[in-house]
Formats: C-alpha cells, sequence, structure tokens
C-alpha cells in the first residue's frame, strides 16, 4: 500500500515565492496533512504550515489542494490516484506568511464589528428556549472558523477593495445566527445590509460548497437574512411579531 | 543583542483554552488589564476538540442531582486522592459556570421545558453533562471568544480602542517565566510569525497551558500539548503534583495509521453503544471492579434497561470510569481477543430506537469522523477502538481557592495544574473545571496584584538576557540532530515504558532513555530560514524549544510512576496491582533539582473535612482509607 506520491507545495514569503517538486512516502490511510508533516520531518524542517486537531474541529489547516479550497486533515490521500501530482498552495484571498501560513487577521477584524450576542434582561439560570428554536442558530455555531467561505467567495476573492464594506460569509452568516438566536433581543438587520455588505452577495453558494461543515450558509443563513432586510423595509411589525414574541429593544444597533 | 518588544499588563494569561479565556475575562471583569497568550490562532485551543460535554448538576434531567452526587463521583472517580477542596468549589460552582455562559450567547441542547439538557456519562450517577451534540468544547470556546469580543467592543466604545485593556497575543509562545529574586515578574515570548521576541512586563501570569500528550505516540492531544505550563512552573520554582497519573482514554481510533489515538466520544457509550471483543461478547461485565460492584448492571437485560429507566436498574459496566474500561480494553487485545486492527469493538449498530437517523443526529461528528477518515459507516458497522493518551491529572500544585502555585505571583489552572481530578477524571469534569477554577485564578491574581500595592517588581535585565539566549541556540549551533528524529524516539520511549501499563523494570530503562534524551535535546540544531532575519515561522526551531518541556515532563512522570508502589486510577503498575490506602495519603511533589533533572518528595495528604466524610456511607470509606483515617463510629 506504500507509493511515492509526486507533490508540488507553494514555498515562499509575502508574495514572493514558487511551487516546489517533492517526492514523499503515502501509507493507507493517510491525509494530506500527514504527508506535509513527513515532509517537515524527512525533507524540510522548516515548512511553515498552520493544524491543531488533525480532526476537522479546529479550522486551522485550510490550504487550496489542487485548486480546491479545502482542510488539509480532512483531505484523504485515495481520493487522488497514485500518479497524480498534487499541488498544495495557501488559500489565495488572504496575504501569505510563509509558505501555507497566511494572514487571516481580516477575519477577526470582521468578527470584532458584529454587535455581541445581548441576552436583555434575563438572568443566567433563567433561559427558557425550545429545541426547535435554538436549532437554526446551533447549525451556523457549528462553523469551525476556517474561513474557506470567506477565501472562496467571489465578491473579496479577486476584489482587495471589497474587504472594507463586505464581512463575508462566515460573519454575515453570524449576523444571522444572532438575528435567529431566540434569547437575543438586538436587530442586526440594517447594519448587515449598510456595514457588512450583505447587499453585495449574489447567491452564488460557493461558499456552501466549501464549507467542511456543511452549513447551509446561503440558503439558511444569507436567503433568510436578506429576506428580514428586505421585510424590515416594508413591515417592521411583522418582523417584531415573528421574533418568538420578543420585542426587540434596540431598533437598529449600530456597528460595534 | 536581538531586538526586544517590551509589553506592560497586569495580568498576563498564557493559554487561549477555555480555562485561560475565562481566566482572562474575570482579570478584565475586575477592571484590570490582560494581555491573553497563545501558541495557536485565537479560537483554536485544545478546548475546541471536548465533544461529549459539561459536567455541572444542575439537576435539569434528574432533580435528585446536586453538588454532593457530584461530589462523591468525582472523589470515586478519582479514587480519593483528589484535592477535595477542589473537588467541592468545582461540584458546588460549576452549575452557574454553565449558566453564564448560556447569558453570554451560548446554545446548549435542551430538554422539553426548555432547559439545559443533560447527558449519562461514565462515573457520573445521573445525567449531569450540558453538551451541544458532541461537540461542545466548540461552543464553550467560541462563547467565551465571543464575550472576550464583546469586552473589548465596550473598550472600544469608552476608550476607542479594542485592544485598550484585552488583548490576544496569538501564535505566540512563552519560553521562560520571568522572575524578580522570589516573585514572577513577566514571561519572555517569540512571535511565531516574525520569531520576534517579546517581554511581558507584569506582576501575576496565570499558566492555561493544556496538557502534555506530545510526549507519548498515541495521543488524543495535537501538537500543542507539550507540556509548556507544566515546564515553565518547574523552571520558575513551582512544583508539580501527582505528574504519574496520566489518563488514557479508552476509546480512540486504532485505524487508519494517521489517525491512530483520534478520540472517540464518550457519549457514544452515554448514549447506548456498547463494547465487545472479536468473540462478540461484551466483556465489560466480566471487569466490574469490588469497589463498584454494587453499582453497576451484571446482566445485559439490566444495563440495556437502565437507559430508559435509571431509577430501577443499575447503569452498564461500559460506563465505568475511564481507567476501568482502559485496563479491559488492554487487557481483551492481550487475551488475544481483540480486533484486526489491535483494538476492540464499539457498536451503536441496532442500538438506538431511531435507528441509523438518530445516531447521526445523536453523533454527528462521530459519524463524520469515521465516514471521512476511516470509511466506516457507523450505522451499519462497528468501530475499533483502543486506548489513547488524553488528559494528564498531575499538573501545577495550587492553593484550591485562588489558584495560586507557590511561586508569589504565579497562578495555574485547567489541564495544567494538578489536584482537581485525583488519579482519574471523570468526562465532562475538565470543561466546567475551566470555568470554575478559571474565574478563580482570575480573581486570585488581581488579589494577589491589590496585595502588592505601588510596590510592583521590575524586569532585571539577566533575566531577559538567558531567556533570549536560550531561545536563540538551536539556531545559532551547527550539524546538531534534527528536532523531529529526537522527538519521535521520545514519543515511542514513553509509549512502550511508561504508558498504560507500568513495570519497574521499564520504569527505569525510560529514567535511563531519558538522561541519554536529555544530553541530545541539548544539542539539536536547525538552520535558519529566509523570512524574518532567519526566525519567520519556523516550525523546526518551535519544536526544538518545546522539546525541553516535554523532556522535563516526562522525566516527572517516569519518576513519580516508579516511585508509587500501587495502582491507582491513571497510574498502574502490573508489580503493584492492588490500590493502598497507605498511598492514599502520599502526593508525589518534583520540582527541578540542582543540575536540571527532576527531584521528587512525599507530601502527605490533607485529612477530608469532617462534612465532606460524613457524605460517604462508611462502607464506601473504607475500601479508599485506612484505619485510622475513618469517622470514630466506623472504627
Ligand atoms: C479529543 C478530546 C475530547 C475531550 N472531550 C472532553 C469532554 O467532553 N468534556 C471535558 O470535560 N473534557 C474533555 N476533554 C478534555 C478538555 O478538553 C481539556 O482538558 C481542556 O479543554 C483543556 O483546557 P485548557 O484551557 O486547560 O487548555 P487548552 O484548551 O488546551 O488551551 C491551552 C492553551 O495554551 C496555549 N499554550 C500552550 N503552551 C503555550 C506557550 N508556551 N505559550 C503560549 N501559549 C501556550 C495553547 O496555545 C492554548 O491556547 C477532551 C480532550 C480531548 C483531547
Ligand atoms: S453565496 Fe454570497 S457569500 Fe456565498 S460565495 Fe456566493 S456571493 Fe459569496
Ligand atoms: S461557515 Fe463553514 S466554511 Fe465558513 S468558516 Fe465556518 S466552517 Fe469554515
Ligand atoms: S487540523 Fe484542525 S481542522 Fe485540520
Amino acid at each position: 500500500m506504500t507509493y511515492k506520491a509526486k507533490f508540488k507545495v507553494w514555498r515562499g514569503d509575502e508574495g514572493q515565492g514558487e511551487l516546489t517538486d517533492y517526492t514523499v512516502e503515502v501509507n493507507e490511510g493517510e491525509v494530506v496533512l500527514d504527508i506535509l508533516h513527513r515532509l517537515q520531518a524527512t525533507q524540510t524542517p522548516d515548512l511553515a504550515l498552520r493544524w491543531n486537531c488533525k480532526a476537522g474541529k479546529c479550522g486551522s489547516c485550510s490550504a487550496e489542494i489542487n485548486g480546491m479550497p479545502r482542510l488539509m486533515c480532512m483531505t484523504r490521500m485515495s481520493t487522488f490516484t497514485e500518479d497524480e501530482t498534487i499541488t498544495v498552495t495557501p488559500v489565495r484571498t488572504f496575504p501569505v506568511i510563509r509558505d501555507l501560513v497566511t494572514d487571516v487577521s481580516w477575519n477577526y477584524q470582521k468578527a470584532r464589528e458584529v454587535p455581541a450576542f445581548d441576552g436583555g434582561d434575563v438572568k443566567p439560570g433563567e433561559f427558557r428556549m425550545m429545541q426547535q428554536d435554538v436549532e437554526r442558530s446551533q447549525e451556523f455555531r457549528k462553523c469551525i472558523e476556517c474561513f474557506l467561505c470567506n477565501n472562496v467567495c467571489h465578491v473579496v476573492r479577486d476584489h482587495e477593495e471589497n474587504k472594507e464594506a463586505f464581512a463575508g460569509p462566515r460573519f454575515l452568516m453570524r449576523v444571522a445566527e444572532l438575528e435567529m438566536h431566540p434569547a437575543d433581543v438586538l436587530d442586526r438587520r440594517e447594519i448587515a445590509q449598510d456595514e457588512f455588505g450583505l447587499g453585495m452577495c449574489n447567491i452564488t453558494k460557493c461558499c456552501t460548497e466549501v464549507c467542511p461543515e456543511h452549513i447551509k450558509i446561503t440558503d439558511n443563513a444569507l436567503i433568510p437574512m436578506k429576506e428580514r432586510v428586505a421585510g424590515k423595509k416594508y413591515d417592521p411589525i411583522v418582523w417584531l411579531g415573528s421574533k418568538l414574541g420578543i420585542v426587540k429593544k434596540g431598533e437598529n444597533t449600530p456597528t460595534a | 543583542m536581538t531586538e526586544i518588544e517590551r509589553q506592560q499588563y497586569d495580568v498576563v494569561v498564557i493559554g487561549a483554552g477555555g480555562a485561560g479565556l475565562r481566566a482572562a475575562i474575570e482579570a478584565r471583569l475586575q477592571g484590570k488589564k490582560v494581555a491573553i497568550i497563545s501558541k495557536s490562532l485565537f479560537g483554536k485551543a485544545h478546548t475546541v476538540m471536548a465533544e461529549g460535554g459539561a459536567a455541572a448538576a444542575m439537576g435539569n434531567v434528574n432533580s435528585n442531582d446536586n453538588w454532593m452526587v457530584h461530589f462523591r463521583d468525582t472523589m470515586r472517580g478519582g479514587k480519593f486522592l483528589n484535592n477535595w477542596r477542589m473537588a467541592e468549589l468545582h461540584a458546588k460552582e460549576a452549575p452557574d459556570r454553565v449558566w453564564e455562559l448560556e447569558a453570554w450567547g451560548a446554545l446548549f441542547d435542551r430538554t422539553k421545558d426548555g432547559k439545559i439538557s443533560q447527558r449519562n456519562f461514565g462515573g457520573h450517577e445521573y445525567p449531569r453533562l450540558a453538551h451541544v451534540g458532541d461537540r461542545t468544547g466548540l461552543e464553550l470556546i467560541r462563547t467565551t471568544q465571543q464575550k472576550i469580543v464583546a469586552l473589548q467592543q465596550e473598550d472600544h466604545r469608552d476608550h476607542g480602542d479594542y485592544e485598550a485593556r484585552i488583548k490576544v497575543w496569538a501564535e505566540t509562545t512563552v519560553t521562560r517565566l520571568l522572575k524578580n529574586g522570589e516573585q514572577i515578574c513577566g514571561a519572555f515570548a517569540y512571535v511565531r510569525e516574525t520569531g520576534k521576541f517579546v517581554v511581558f512586563e507584569a506582576p501575576a501570569v496565570i499558566l492555561a497551558t493544556g496538557g502534555i500528550g506530545k510526549t507519548f505516540k498515541v495521543t488524543s492531544n495535537s501538537w500543542e500539548y507539550t507540556g509548556d505550563g507544566h515546564a515553565l512552573a518547574m523552571l520558575a520554582g513551582g512544583t508539580l503534583l501527582n505528574m504519574e497519573f496520566v489518563q488514557f482514554h479508552p476509546t480512540g481510533m486504532v485505524w487508519p495509521p494517521s489517525v491512530k489515538g483520534l478520540l472517540v466520544t464518550e457519549s457514544v457509550r452515554g448514549d447506548r453503544g456498547v463494547l465487545k471483543n472479536s468473540d462478540g461478547k461484551r466483556f465489560m461485565f466480566d471487569y466490574i471492579p469490588d469497589v463498584f460492584k454494587d453499582k453497576y448492571a451484571t446482566t445485559e437485560e439490566e444495563g440495556d434497561r437502565w437507559y430508559d429507566d435509571p431509577d430501577h436498574n443499575l447503569r452498564p459496566p461500559e460506563l465505568l470510569p475511564r481507567d476501568e474500561v482502559a485496563r479491559a480494553i488492554n487487557s481483551e487485545v492481550k487475551a488475544g481477543r481483540g480486533t484486526p486492527h489491535g483494538g476492540v469493538y464499539l457498536t451503536v449498530v441496532d442500538r438506538m430506537p431511531g435507528g441509523a437517523a438518530e445516531i447521526v443526529k445523536r453523533l454527528p461528528s462521530m459519524h463524520h469522523q469515521f465516514k471521512e477518515l476511516a470509511d466506516v459507516d457507523i450505522t451499519k458497522e462497528p468501530m475499533e477502538v483502543g486506548p489513547t493518551c488524553h488528559y494528564v491529572m498531575g499538573g501545577v500544585e495550587v492553593d484550591a481557592d485562588t489558584a495560586a502555585a507557590i511561586v508569589p505571583g504565579l497562578f495555574a489552572v485547567g489541564e495544567c495544574s494538578g489536584g482537581m481530578h485525583g488519579s482519574n477524571r471523570l468526562g465532562g469534569n475538565s470543561l466546567t473545571d475551566l470555568l470554575v477554577f478559571g474565574r478563580r485564578a482570575g480573581l486570585g491574581a488581581c488579589e494577589y496584584i491589590e496585595s502588592l500595592g505601588a510596590d510592583l517588581p521590575s524586569v532585571p535585565d539577566a533575566e531577559v538576557e538567558a531567556a533570549a539566549a536560550e531561545a536563540l541556540a538551536p539556531l545559532e549551533r551547527e550539524g546538531g540532530e534534527n528536532p523531529y528524529t529526537v522527538h519521535h524516539e521520545l514519543q515511542q520511549m514513553m509509549n512502550d515504558l511508561v504508558g498504560i501499563i507500568r513495570k519497574e523494570e521499564e520504569l527505569a530503562l525510560a529514567l535511563e532513555a531519558l538522561e541519554k534524551l536529555r544530553e541530545r535535546v541539548s544539542n539539536v540544531s536547525v538552520a535558519p530560514v529566509a523570512a524574518s532575519g532567519g526566525r519567520g515561522y519556523h516550525p523546526g526551531w518551535h519544536l526544538a524549544l518545546d522539546l525541553r518541556n516535554m523532556l522535563l515532563v516526562s522525566e516527572c512522570i517516569a519518576r513519580a510512576a516508579l516511585e508509587r508502589q500501587e495502582s491507582r486510577g491513571g497510574h498502574t503498575r502490573d508489580d503493584y496491582p492492588a490500590m493502598s490506602a497507605e498511598w492514599r495519603k502520599v502526593n508525589l511533589i518534583c520540582r527541578l533539582s540542582g543540575d536540571g533533572g527532576v527531584s521528587l518528595k512525599h507530601q502527605p495528604m490533607e485529612p477530608m473535612r469532617a462534612d465532606l466524610i460524613e457524605l460517604f456511607e462508611n462502607d464506601e470509606l473504607k475500601k479508599y482509607l485506612t484505619a485510622d483515617e475513618l469517622p470514630e463510629e466506623t472504627k
């Protein structure tokens, strides 16, 4: 079962670099991350990459494998043929630090602008929520912050200039998560549109396709958010009523 | 000399897992200026991997539950070696800490009446684990991460700067604690991206660095678990408690080889999963130890009835504490009744009333993990599992109420601290341990700073120079050994000689091997990279520096394991198979010896407070305590 695979790995820093060829041993059941670890241990100890859990749970090991944005720890070698050359490059939308490691700070900046959860006056221990009501937001909270969706979204992938006005699917989904949270009392619809660029999303669903957690980002978060924003323009009363009887205290919460 | 950045804080928290984040939140809420330092990105710490849940006696599912029942379970699980004050505080405060998460936005699974749902887990008498599917750790870390963001948003509103009072130093590694005389005065770190050195000047440092699993070959732990906090504390004059107790989780994946050790959550067993050997037998019924005889079912029928009617049936022995299950699996495999890949079978096939759909709903990430990594559909086929190094019960010796270590200004919390879990941790008790003692460490650090007044220790230049020289050494050496090779050998040796079943001869061999490895570690070298003056994002260099820590921790484990001549919890001696009431009274304390090695001493265990002793039946106490320790009327 052991064979030698041909790899091309992007090596370099701050924009300068090139694909470097390697031939590495592959054993049964291994994933791409195993192969890169073997490269580190045997051929190039300074190969920079991120990983933590090796189980698809932390979202650290995002890269592009043969051009597809993926988690390296969840990409099995058995999905390639033995004579296929496997090309591993850093995710494209974020600036390269070194080799496969990119500067993902833009994501953390956007995270900071979304007004945090506000549970109103309910005391700890006194929240009562029904399973069917928490499930919508729970789907979005499965997010492991691999940022593959933000990487693949065409609004920012080739348009650096849009990064200012667009939070990317990950953080538009965070807005949706809070909006659908049964105990949250703020109203982030206006800023979703005006500050986080919900309107720039033209529902191509590329983000949904790459999500390793199989979250239906477009169908379950972005489209319903668009409807809520549109609904607000026409009939704010219906919106208030639809929030499980909770009256939103903050109309038009500003960005944080 | 190389350029060094200086930063001032009130409190420096090393570690951004549940423990570190909760400690940082508390210190910031008390008005202190806080730095959080983490080897990986914000939100990626090991806590994200916790699956099963967070144990807290809220009594939402079974109203008979309360802190006293939880306390008893924790002490039993730890075989009475726990720091009982910690177990008490933990059991009492865990519910508040879980409810607080909910007030910060966490979304736990619900009961029918809309409260937080709680699930069964090994060693817990009642359904006690608050959970979110099997990704509870992710929920905990995301919630605390988002609470920190919320606090930063407040600071942004008040001071125009998100980082005015709390800053996360992601991908930054601390290599030394700094001292001025006897007192902590800061920490020395490098930024992974650039290799740049940073001195954090602070009167109080909280260690929350997690565990040590990367010293073993087969482990559920990630690269971060190199025992840094344990080693940093020792190097600064701190002490480690009971390091021989390492938890081998009974169910790690055994195949394919590249994921060997990866965790299969205990919820699989809590949710009706059963263990079978290659003869198809549910072997756990043969392994119920005497101390637990009257608490577990003796027939499959009774065990199976328990899931639906826990009040009138005893629980199945698959839910014994982890050490018991791990040893049982080990014995079955040794006796030739293992699976093709050297484990045993764990199956949920046909075990759930809702069939395959219910399996996928209850155990989504296990379903996903086996499908993606092993081509196994757990709704149709059994899983193959075996023991994996999972958690270290031993850790920095601390004061139960404040998390203070013996070094003034140093605090430790979470997996890197010791005492709370005794000789064996119950599943689910770690996540609430992080929260309960995270908060207490934050408070403890603030009180300590108040006590210093204006008299804050400065950072001596010599300390900084020594730390910088040490960090640069592997890059400056030439022709030394590859750090990866040395690391692999250390892991293999620890697995072979200090693993789940231990013997005197092998432990002695391990200490000899460590002696030789110590020389090799001090001689590893790595070539500088092109970026940032040779130190830009250089994993080989990072590992070279981590080796010092893994080596120290390994020596503590091996020495303490050789010393303790009994079997208890996460320490099993083939040559001393029984539990000894005399040894129960002994804590083993490691500290740095003059030659840079480890010295060991016996420290008597403090007798349990009378009102806590009274929570147990005398018959049970007799199984653990010496005659002298028993309450008067029992003698
Ligand atoms: C697979 C798995 C499943 C688990 N499931 C459960 C469960 O269901 N319930 C439960 O209660 N427990 C569970 N546990 C145990 C529990 O998750 C851990 O014990 C706990 O999360 C440890 O948290 P912590 O805050 O102490 O450390 P961690 O979350 O590990 O965080 C450590 C932090 O310290 C940082 N750090 C380390 N060294 C340095 C350094 N030198 N410089 C700077 N930063 C440093 C790291 O970067 C990281 O941010 C599980 C563990 C594993 C591995
Ligand atoms: S659906 Fe919207 S957010 Fe997702 S990739 Fe397409 S444009 Fe981007
Ligand atoms: S939504 Fe999916 S793709 Fe996007 S960051 Fe989260 S896990 Fe990754
Ligand atoms: S290493 Fe955690 S997702 Fe790949």
